[in-house]
């Protein structure tokens, strides 16, 4: 049995953070239906990144989107809104990461959907909470980044404050979000009572740096300084950082100097001896490093390093990685398919379960593709004639 | 909801560092009683690991920051009588969760076959470095050699730099985020067949999970996607986005319309570029907005960027975020009280019914609870 077998849940969010929190879902075994306004649907569809296109849309809504269906409703629209009070009656989680406001004025928030459900579970992504000056501000990766001092933690400390590639905020407030659905679905069947559920990217950003900002509130408010040269974090003693070989790059974590010199060859390193100078001097010690490190290749060092066992790493882009073996082991890829006969690769689910991998064939769909399939499934249509 | 949603639950955390612990602590956030099981006397190897040599007592702040809310049971696993107990106290357990390298459970005979026999309810949850087959499976499962290895370092910096590794530790919060959906997936499972599961996750697939758009994009046209060269935010993004610097600070550009741009910060130079080169002439396009940018301060900037409805945003570092209105309203901080000693942590992010969730509860010492444990799950 799938661990979300039979769970309905009605999404409304867009871009990545809701969405992410619902293939996840998806992927666990939950029927995951997209409702997106006619026409035009999730504006991910729309959103281009470089110059990549799947059937016109981009490829990250593909990504994004994977293992649901897609309900079109207009919910300006009495009708098509009465349907998706049918179907809300019939669910059990509903999401959306409108900003606060949106949803009242649908007459979608808590405590209208609870009237029609009251065991549903209702979450809620933001950017910023329900409440102060930034309220109303968009809840954007990059932004969110900006706002939480998170851009002074990566990079040499010459450089910009330095955003994290990846839409780290968006992801990590998803991840969030789904672990509070997935413990109110847990009380719901213990108490059959719901629960709403609510994550800002802003609080989910601040929990991710947890570790430093408690560093930070506890160490006299000192700000993060990042190293000099090779940053690899700015609260970890010298040699922990990317440096650059006669080849390509090599990374090493925490380890100790005195050793890392004798098994280098490296001569300059060995009058670091008080071990506290590691982090107050790890700039000049990674220098050294670093002028060491250019003289010989990437394969080289890591062949001494790693049979001392020694924290250390190739670094590699897409390309090398794809080709590694460690990385084909995995099965990390999918080929999941569109109604329109589209194949696209893409990657699984991370968690395994009971020694399964969890994995879906069904691509993202088309807007709009399920309506009849789901309003014939929930008896929405009937229903609604009914009534009229 | 009148309880926190896990409370009755009982998780035995066999677990160091940050990627076990740090699911731990979120399940204990949400009601779980977490007992971490600890080697006598030395505990987990995280109580020794202290960043700027901050120590609460015995045990780092950092190891107090990641086990808060837990308790501690001593037990040495190659003693015969504590491995007995620990045996009992799975039996009562609905939760096991661990992130030793392969085979370190096996020898203690607490492999999952072996567990399921004594308890086969229990939920049993492990998180391996780089999963358990393959040439990488015997590597240490280390945060920044993982972002090496899956390529993340160089979504990050600019594209002529050398590749810029996250300054969080990213693979092992992830992971033990996910880890956390698995093992609740698998408890709400556990109401309708009564049986336990077995969840894994590799820190290694993690990764690959958290850069699924950028390997998404990958896959379909086999071209590593390049950082751009000038203020670069995200390899497959367009210009503006990035971070730019002020005449006073550091201002953050999210996708926007580049005509709109020039006009909200009256560039007219920006306005040769048209729509559609964007991304191609992006770092072109950005050398001419970093110069422009230099010429006012942020507010200035930000004022006409938000009145046009652009987004933008300006950067903080933490000591201007702390004094600001709308971090103070999220109310982020809690005090935890740790013997004679105090400490200012971050609380749980997730809200239950418009609740935030506190704990003042410290990590505990080692062996902290062994008599409460046996009181309560033993005897």
């Amino acid at each position: 049995m799938n661990l979300l077998q039979d769970i309905l849940i009605v999404d409304f969010s867009q871009f990545l953070s809701g969405p992410s929190a619902a293939l996840r879902l998806a992927d666990m075994g939950a029927q995951v239906i997209k409702i997106e306004k006619p026409v035009t649907g999730d504006i991910c569809r729309q959103l281009y990144v470089s110059d990549v296109k799947i059937e016109g849309e981009s490829t990250i809504f593909h990504a994004i989107n994977r293992n649901k269906q897609s309900y079109a409703a207009d919910l300006k629209n009495a009708d098509d809104l009465e349907k998706i009070r049918q179907l809300l009656a019939q669910a059990d989680v509903m999401m959306h990461n409108f900003r606060p406001g949106v949803m009242e004025r649908i007459g979608l928030d808590y405590e209208t959907v609870k009237k029609i459900n009251p065991s549903i579970v209702y979450a809620e992504v933001n950017g910023y909470g329900n409440e102060g000056p930034w309220k109303d501000l968009p809840g954007q990766d990059l932004l969110l980044q900006a706002a939480s001092g998170l851009t002074w933690l990566s990079n040499n400390n010459d450089e910009n404050p330095t955003p994290m590639g990846v839409a780290v905020v968006d992801i990590m407030g998803g991840t969030h979000v789904a672990q509070g659905i997935l413990a109110a679905l847990y009380q719901r069947g213990i108490s059959g009572e719901g629960a709403l559920i609510q994550v800002s990217m802003f609080e989910s950003i601040l929990d991710f740096q947890f570790e430093v900002l408690t560093c930070y509130f506890n160490d006299g408010n000192e700000l993060p300084v990042r190293s000099a040269n090779n940053s690899g974090h700015a609260y970890i003693a010298a040699p922990y950082g990317i440096y650059k070989t006669k080849d390509g790059y090599i990374a090493l974590a925490m380890s100790n100097i005195l050793l890392l010199a004798q098994l280098l060859n490296c001569e300059p390193l060995q009058q670091f001896t008080d071990d506290s100078d590691w982090f107050t001097r790890r700039d000049p010690i990674k220098q050294i490093l670093a002028e060491h490190l250019a003289t010989n290749t990437t394969h080289h060092w890591l062949d001494i390093l790693e049979k001392a066992d020694i924290w250390c790493a190739p670094v590699m882009d897409y390309e090398k990685l794809v080709q590694q073996e460690g990385y084909r082991a995995l099965n990390m890829e999918i080929i999941v398919k569109t109604s329109n006969g589209l194949s696209v690769t893409t990657t699984r689910c991370p968690i395994r379960v009971d020694g399964k991998l969890l994995v879906s064939d069904k691509g993202a769909p088309v807007l709009g593709e399920h309506n009849e399939e789901i309003e014939h499934q929930f008896g929405l249509l009937k229903e609604l004639q009914d009534s009229n | 909801m009148s309880q926190l949603p896990l409370k009755g639950l009982v998780v035995l955390e066999f677990s160091q560092y940050l990627s076990g612990p740090s699911a731990g602590l979120r399940l204990a956030d949400l009601g779980a009683r977490v007992i971490k099981i600890e080697r006598p006397k030395t505990g987990d190897a995280g109580r020794k690991l202290s960043i700027k040599n901050l120590w609460v007592d015995d045990s780092s702040l950092l190891f107090h920051t990641i086990n808060r809310n837990k308790e501690s049971f001593a037990a040495n696993l190659k003693d015969e009588e504590d491995l007995a107990a620990v045996k009992k106290l799975i039996g009562k357990a609905d939760v096991l969760i661990h992130n030793f390298r392969p085979g370190v459970m096996q020898k203690c005979g607490l492999h999952y076959e072996a567990v399921h026999q004594i308890n086969p309810r229990l939920v049993y949850a492990e998180i391996s470095g780089y999963g358990k087959e393959g040439p990488w499976k015997a590597k240490p499962g280390q945060d920044l050699l993982l972002q090496s290895i899956t390529g993340l370092a160089y979504t990050t910096g600019n594209g002529k730099n050398a590749p810029v590794p996250f300054g969080v530790a990213i693979v092992d919060i992830l992971c033990g985020a996910q880890l956390v959906q698995g093992i609740l997936g698998a408890l709400i499972r556990r109401q309708k067949t009564g049986k336990g599961a077995l969840i894994e996750i590799s820190l290694l697939e993690s990764l690959l999970d958290f850069q699924f758009e950028l390997l998404t994009t990958y896959y379909t046209n086999r071209r590593q996607p390049e950082r751009s060269h000038v203020n670069n935010g995200h390899p497959l993004l367009s210009a503006p986005y990035g971070i730019y610097a002020t005449s006073d600070g550091y201002l953050a550009l999210a996708m926007m319309d580049i005509h709109a741009l020039a006009k909200a910060i009256e560039c007219p130079e920006l306005e040769q570029f048209s729509r559609d080169s964007a991304f191609a002439e992006r770092d072109t396009i950005k050398a001419v907005l970093a110069k422009h940018l230099l010429s006012k301060p942020t507010s200035w900037w930000l004022g006409h960027l938000q009145q046009g409805g652009l987004w933008a945003m300006e950067v903080f570092d933490w000591e201007k975020m702390i004094t600001h209105e709308a971090y103070k309203c999220l109310q982020m901080e809690q005090v935890i009280q740790a013997g004679d000693k105090k400490f200012i942590t971050t609380r749980c992010p997730i809200r239950i019914n418009n609740q935030r969730l506190f704990s003042g509860k410290p990590a505990p010492q080692v062996g902290e609870h062994n008599s409460q444990v046996y009181h309560d799950l033993i005897n």
